[in-house]
């Protein structure tokens, strides 16, 4: 195993610091902008992103919920078990709003064409855009594109990239996993 | 996560507690997509079900059928009183001529006890049990304790009386099978003509008294009395059962706590549970049945994952 750390520490902090800039650019105070984290990394994003906001906004109120996607996935019935879901909770009308989707690594763009469906059991919302902390560049199965992107990152198929939060793992950092073949 | 620990679901009896609470876990986030306005989700888009009812079924063919559409399954039914079951073919040529359609679960009632373990031996389908004979109901067991761990949050610890026609109630047999899985302390109350001899085998204490047996308990679940399958005469008349085990709202308001009331209909108004305690606040009945399609769907969800 080989790691390499991406991002850390303060410049973490910038990249969250811009990418809400970004949002504010595009959707003012956000009164009719909701914010949803896609299960189950996606959340720790939307959820930073929104104290991010929160703070810069004071006179805001940043509506952000959690959406599952588990039953929407393409690969039900192709893996050895059943997928466990995990908790779906928007406790607002997406209806007519326009719906910033986040998750922390965009990689194959297969779960967010399962969030898009998900998303529509909640109403028809205005227009949809997609923020992602890390952009596996090369490596989508579906035309899939992110309007709000932390970093790129080129990458292989073998690698991993893991993203840890100050408040489940007690770092914020990204980090490139190599696995090393042994000879 | 894994799987359930069995391909089919022919009785709570294959299923060990992390099966149960995995089911129970899985239901839950299927009742919040129950309560959506868009109440479907896609995950069995290329799953065929056979429901195949050799048994009038009102409320569990409905709720199954609810499940499986809303996790968007194919779906045939099939009753047996319409079908070449009447022509004389047997029960193995029948199911296996219905997967020969390209059917991947069976869901099915039989009035006979073990008619789902003999065809999951004999069909290469999976199979759930909707109830066969008088052995064992396990979508209805698992819809009344995650019922009572909705009401209480958990079933570990809660007393369960179970009043009725417990020797001909397959409803009884698994619901006692789940709750002592779960831990909860489970007792028998009815004529002694209807509770089986050797009950206590199962880990359940017996009482032949309501009113003790009501005192005793958190929770109550009303059996209806199968006047079709008893073919002696048990007790002397259904007034006379009613007068000794039947709930009604005097019994229920003399009690020291408030017990919660359930039943897994259909209920025989009058004779096991009067209207005013059926329609009580104390009751749960309507709920049973509003969780019985989330765990269904659960169930399918669990089972079908793992076939490949």
């Amino acid at each position: 195993m080989q790691n390499l750390t991406l991002l850390d520490g303060q410049k973490f902090q910038i990249t969250i610091q811009r990418l809400c800039r970004q949002l504010i650019e595009n959707h003012n105070d956000f009164s009719n902008s909701v914010l949803i984290g896609v299960q189950p990394r996606g959340i720790y994003l939307a959820k930073r992103v929104a104290e991010e906001l929160r703070k810069i906004l004071p006179d805001s109120t940043i509506e952000q919920g959690d959406l599952d996607i588990t039953f929407y996935r393409d690969d039900f019935r192709r893996q050895g078990a059943p997928l466990v879901p995990n908790q779906t909770r928007i406790d607002f009308i997406i209806e007519g709003k326009k719906v910033i989707m986040m998750d922390d690594v965009l990689w194959t763009g297969r779960t967010i064409r399962a969030a898009m469906d998900a998303l529509q059991a909640f109403g028809r919302p205005e227009k949809v855009e997609l923020l992602a902390l890390v952009d596996r560049r090369y490596s989508r199965h579906i035309p899939v594109s992110a309007d709000y992107v932390g970093i790129e990152v080129d990458s292989i198929a073998s690698q991993k990239v893991v993203v840890s939060w100050k408040e489940t793992d007690g770092e914020d950092r990204i980090v490139l996993v190599s696995e090393v073949k042994e000879d | 996560m894994a799987g359930l620990s069995t391909r089919h679901l022919l009785g709570i009896k294959d299923l060990d507690r992390n099966d149960i609470e995995k089911i129970f876990e899985t239901a839950d986030n299927f009742k919040t997509v129950l309560n959506r306005p868009i109440k479907k989700v896609p995950s069995l888009r290329d799953v065929t079900i056979a429901n195949i009812f050799f048994e009038n079924s009102t409320r569990t063919r409905l709720s199954f059928e609810l499940a499986e559409k809303r996790l968007s399954a194919d779906v045939v039914n099939f009753a047996a009183s319409s079908s070449s079951v009447s022509k004389g073919e047997t029960l193995i040529d029948t199911v296996n001529n219905i997967l020969a359609m390209k059917v991947d679960m069976v869901v099915m009632r039989h009035p006979y006890a073990g008619a789902g373990i003999f065809l999951s031996k004999h069909v290469n389908a999976q199979i759930v049990n909707a109830g066969d004979g008088a052995h064992e109901h396990p979508t209805q067991a698992l819809l009344d304790a995650f019922s009572i761990r909705e009401r209480y949050g958990d079933v570990e610890g809660k007393k369960v009386v179970i009043v009725g026609d417990i020797l001909h109630s397959r409803v009884a047999l698994s619901n006692i099978l789940c709750l002592k899985q779960l831990g909860a302390e489970v007792m028998v109350c009815g004529p002694t003509t209807l509770i089986p001899k050797y009950i206590g085998s199962l880990g359940v204490k017996v009482e032949h008294d309501l009113r003790k047996a009501l005192n005793w308990c958190d929770v109550a679940n009303m059996l209806r009395i199968q006047l079709e399958r008893q073919d002696i005469k048990y007790f002397p008349s259904l007034r006379e059962y009613t007068m000794m085990f039947g709930l009604n709202k005097q019994i229920l308001d003399s009690l020291d706590k408030e017990i919660t009331v359930m039943h897994p209909g259909p209920i025989n108004r009058g004779v096991e549970i009067t209207s005013d305690v059926a329609d009580s606040k104390q009751s749960i009945i309507l709920d049973q049945v509003e969780n019985g399609v989330a765990i269904r769907m659960a169930v399918l969800y669990l089972l079908a994952g793992q076939a490949v």
